[in-house]
């Protein structure tokens, strides 16, 4: 192709020398270092959660682990999957995609089980499958596609709307699930599509200006004139970090509780004698606090360590953003990048008692299916951008 | 719009893009690697220590009360399990209203107001908080049951096992026991009860408080891993230190001398007291006040219970034999005797003539029923307990303060040093003391003849009770030792080994001569066994010798209060016994037969067996 002619192609590539296996299945030019971060985050969390959940369901000790393993294979052999298809053709599935990411979000309200209150989820035979969780990637690519698509039809205010309309559409179908970490989510990845997609700076401007409204609109003028927008554990949840002593047996108390479980695991952790993740002190803590689980554990070490792994996996997802052989990837991969960006700081934050509880689990850490596959899922994607531009560059198609 | 379709994204514009979104994301991760940095290695300790600090619970295991017993090892005070109404206050309504609503309907189950509820968990919450609170203890099956049926409607309370004091012989030996309770303010404040936190059982009055330390055992903790709703964790004891019983403690007091003299008071339908004590060592063998009360009333009084012993005009409350303030009459004429003897102020074969009254100017003392004995010695005069004899005896020393000084000695009106909490010591009448009340305007006159006179013969300010006239006759009866009276015998742990024995000794021994001693016991002797003696048809006919003299005070606006002093047996007694029965009138009216009832408990054996060798008498005579 047009590319074949570049000099970097010159440079020999170990996976590259002879067509092997590893090339036919796809692996040759996958992000090593990608790879390794995100099994290696996950290897973790089964880890962490064997040692720190054995007493949590009567009668079976390894009943978070045994799962959570499960879900981390499939979601391995999802990433290979997506590795060896060309991420392209999900451009011209944009519609079906968007389709199906509204439909399933939608169909919660009928078909998906309550639980504490909210309805977020399907009860399938082995596990809960919540679609918001693949709707955070479905919305990346199938966003992707429409500003492509749409890049040279309208104004840019009227392209800017029409990202904005596409993309707060779903995240107001699972806020009203009511999910507000994962609508939260489904913003931010829209905005980091429309970020890539070039959006004018003076367009975020308003937008951010929108969204202060907004914040003074839902917390306090909406509640003051008395139709609060959101339910009051959620107001409490958004604000109490702000003055966690007032609220030391509400909704602040979670938090207090896991700022003492990570700052009691000091440099190295306190191990089997980690009381406060051990004992309910620290609330969901295979889930939204798996960080504070490990913060007491294993300590400043430990915790580094997985902070460095995320910090690995952004490095290289927005690496692979400046690689892609088309915009659409680079589109795909910004907005992948920046929600699992997002996700870290604002679970790991949470964790820290430095950023409000939203519920937003911890990627790849969290315990949960849904999570674990759409996450890998989603690395599998940025993983077909590397290679097709890896392919790209070497005059290859993907076959 | 740098895009085009399907095509590499403009360079320039997209890595100016790229480059802002990695500053962020360095932005962040600086963040969260400070904070954690910040938490963990910077103040980890602090958490560390809120952490350690979060995961238990302790909770103090009472231990049981040791039991007391009396000398023969019958057991007159225990401990029982009981069930005692808990309230965990962490169960409570959240809403303000509806917690206030809940405890009202709790405490209307322990006829307790609302207030008087808020407040006990108050108190208890500084102390542990978290850890249950016990509403009351020693509540009734009925109740239990009750609340059992309706739990969902009384969410956090619950009955718990503790331990509660038990008589079994009811009111027995109450004024030495004493009773227990919840341990006061004021109490927690004393040095000794540093260990004891409010809520906790202590002695209130009698052994119960003297021999607290011992009885109370130590309290067991327990330590219990808890999850964040402060609910035990499945396997989380952490520590246990079980409670150590209380050890027991073993009385001097005999039950059977001590079931008789209370009966023998009870009998009189009268106020009164009695004690009767070992003349030799002080062990006191029975000590009883009259009215009485139930020591287990006292644990957790409801409000008709504490008027009733409390607001009682008779003082069911009142130690009578310890802390009674009483003139004597003429038990009071051994310490005269004493006096005049051992001073030489007469002989045992000094005459005094006995007219029937003593004059002095004005003044007339005279001889109850207007008797007049004429010419008498000591030994008579005490048989027939001549006035006149004493008042003479009174008159003469009325200057020189020698029978204050011996009264003095033998312990009258100073602390006897009891081993049961004594409020007050008593008044013996100096010249010193009437003087000053003079100087300060507080009586008409100063010290007096007259005032010694009436001295002479247990009455005018005199004002003392059975404990220390009972020292002071013991202190004649064993020639001079004035005894420790006490209680307390030894302590004996769980396995029945003696851990520690209480004899205190004398407090000071007085030079008493040979033949004065048995000149005054003779005269005493004469007094309960001697024909002519005031309490010779009480005592006539009772088997064993004895010295026993007679009192019968005069109390203003009361009728005349009867006493009794006796040593037993004569010539060498073992123990002595003193009764007094306000408005009991003549001393061998209603104190001398009381004195006789309890000696013939104490005599049992001996009786008993007499009482048989006569019998086996009589049966072989017809044979014979």
């Amino acid at each position: 192709m047009m590319y074949a002619t570049r000099t970097r192609n010159a440079r020999p590539e170990p996976f590259a020398v002879h067509i092997g296996i590893g090339e036919r299945l796809g692996l040759a030019h996958m992000d090593w270092p990608l790879t390794i971060s995100a099994v290696a985050l996950v290897a973790f969390s089964v880890f962490t959660l064997g040692q720190a959940t054995q007493n949590d369901v009567p009668g079976s000790p390894n009943y978070y682990l045994e799962r959570q393993a499960i879900y981390a294979v499939l979601g391995v052999l999802g990433m290979f999957a997506l590795t060896r298809i060309d991420y392209s053709r999900f451009r011209e599935l944009r519609v079906g995609l968007y389709t199906f990411l509204c439909a399933s979000v939608a169909l919660v309200f009928v078909f998906g089980f309550a639980a504490r209150g909210s309805r977020r989820a399907f009860e399938l035979p082995f596990f809960s499958f919540q679609p918001s969780e693949l709707g955070k990637l479905l919305l990346v690519l199938a966003l992707a596609g429409f500003v492509i698509d749409g890049a040279r039809r309208g104004s840019p205010v009227q392209r800017t709307v029409r990202y904005l309309c596409l993309g707060l559409a779903p995240a107001a179908l699972v806020f009203l699930q009511p999910d507000l970490g994962t609508s939260m989510v489904f913003v931010v990845a829209t905005l980091a599509v429309m970020y890539f997609g070039g959006v004018p700076w003076t367009h975020f401007a308003v937008i951010g200006g929108g969204l202060a409204g907004l914040i003074v609109l839902v917390l306090i003028a909406a509640p003051a004139v008395g139709h609060p927008i959101l339910k009051g554990y959620q107001e409490e949840r958004l604000t109490s970090f702000l003055h966690p002593h007032e609220h030391e047996a509400g909704a602040g108390y979670q938090q207090n509780q896991s700022v003492v479980a990570i700052g009691a695991g000091q440099d190295t952790g306190r191990g089997d004698k980690a009381t406060q993740t051990r004992l309910d002190f620290v609330p969901e803590r295979s889930t939204d606090f798996i960080f504070a689980v490990i913060g007491e554990r294993y300590g400043f070490m430990g915790a580094a360590f997985v902070l460095s792994l995320y910090a690995l996996l952004f490095w290289r997802a927005l690496r692979i953003t400046t690689l892609s052989k088309n915009s659409y990837g680079t589109l795909v991969a910004g907005g992948i990048a920046v929600a699992l960006l997002f996700q870290t700081f604002v679970n790991v934050g949470m964790n820290l008692g430095i950023m409000p509880i939203t519920g937003i689990p911890l990627p790849l850490m969290s315990y949960g299916g849904s999570s674990v596959l759409a996450t890998f899922l989603a690395v599998g994607v940025l993983q077909s951008i590397n290679v097709q531009a890896h392919l790209s560059q070497k005059g290859r198609f993907a076959w | 719009m740098y895009l085009r379709n399907d095509d590499r994204p403009q360079g320039s514009r997209l890595s100016l893009r790229i480059a802002v979104l990695g500053g962020v994301a360095v932005a962040l991760f600086g963040i969260l690697f400070f904070r954690l940095w910040n938490l963990q290695v910077l103040s980890g300790d602090k958490y560390l220590a809120e952490a350690k600090n979060n995961r238990t619970r302790s909770f103090k295991v009472i231990a049981p009360r040791g039991e007391i017993l009396g000398r023969d090892g019958k057991v007159l005070v225990d401990s029982r399990s009981a069930l005692a109404l808990q309230l965990n206050t962490t169960k409570l309504p959240e809403d303000p209203a509806e917690a206030r609503a809940e405890l009202a309907r709790i405490g209307a189950l322990v006829h307790m107001g609302p207030r008087q509820v808020r407040r006990k968990i108050h108190e208890e919450e500084e102390v542990a908080a978290g850890a249950p609170v016990t509403l009351r203890q020693d509540v009734g099956f009925d109740l239990v049951a009750y609340i059992e049926e309706n739990q969902p409607e009384f969410p956090g309370v619950a009955v718990q096992r503790v331990f509660v004091r038990h008589y079994p012989h009811g009111t027995l030996a109450a004024h030495v026991l004493g009773s227990v309770g919840e341990i006061s303010g004021e109490e927690l404040e004393e040095a000794g009860n540093k260990d004891l936190e409010p809520g906790e059982m202590v002695g209130k009055g009698g052994v119960e408080t003297t021999y607290d330390k011992y009885l109370r055992g130590q309290p067991g903790l327990t330590k219990i891993q808890v999850n964040a709703l402060g609910e035990p964790t499945p396997g989380g004891q952490l520590v246990e230190v079980p409670p150590t019983p209380g050890e027991s403690l073993k009385l001097t007091i005999d039950p059977v001398v001590q079931e008789a003299g209370e009966s023998a008071l009870a009998s009189q339908g009268l106020p009164g007291a009695f004690i009767t004590m070992d003349v030799d060592n002080g062990q006191i063998l029975g000590l009883g006040s009259s009215p009485t009360f139930d020591p287990s009333e006292l644990i957790t009084p409801t409000q008709a219970q504490v008027n009733a012993l409390y607001r009682n005009e008779s003082a069911p409350l009142a130690n009578r034999t310890t802390e009674g303030l009483y003139p004597t009459g003429s038990t009071f004429k051994l310490i005269t005797a004493l006096a005049a003897l051992e001073n030489g102020v007469i002989t045992p074969n000094s005459v005094i003539d006995d007219p029937g009254q003593l004059c002095l100017g004005e003044e007339c003392f005279k001889n109850a029923e207007g008797a007049a004995y004429g010419a008498l010695t000591l030994v008579p005069a005490l048989e027939v307990s001549d006035d006149v004899f004493f008042y003479t005896l009174g008159l003469d020393m009325w200057k020189t303060g020698e029978l204050q000084q011996w009264a003095h000695q033998l312990g009258v009106g100073r602390p006897t040093g009891i081993d049961i909490p004594v409020n007050t010591n008593g008044l013996l009448p100096t010249r010193q003391w009437r003087d000053q009340l003079f100087k300060e305007g507080n009586t008409e006159r100063p010290w007096s003849a007259g005032d010694n006179i009436q001295l002479a013969t247990g009455q005018g300010d005199l004002q003392t009770n059975p404990l220390q006239m009972a020292v002071a006759y013991a202190a004649l009866g064993n020639g001079g030792a004035v005894v420790t009276p006490h209680v307390g015998m030894e302590i004996v742990d769980a396995a029945g080994r003696v851990q520690k024995e209480f004899d205190p000794g004398p407090r000071r021994h007085l030079k008493i001569d040979a033949g004065t001693r048995s000149v005054i016991l003779e005269g005493l002797h004469d007094a309960a066994q001697g024909p002519g003696g005031t309490s010779h048809v009480v005592f006539d006919s009772f088997p064993i010798p004895v010295a026993g003299k007679t009192g019968t005070a005069e109390r203003p606006g009361h009728a005349d209060q009867s006493w009794y002093a006796v040593l037993a047996p004569y010539p060498n007694p073992r123990i002595v016994t003193v009764v007094t029965i306000e408005e009991g009138g003549f001393g061998a009216e209603s104190a001398a037969p009381a004195a006789r009832t309890i000696l013939e408990a104490f005599f049992r054996n001996k009786l008993q067996a007499a009482a048989e060798s006569e019998g086996e008498g009589e049966t072989e005579t017809p044979t014979g």
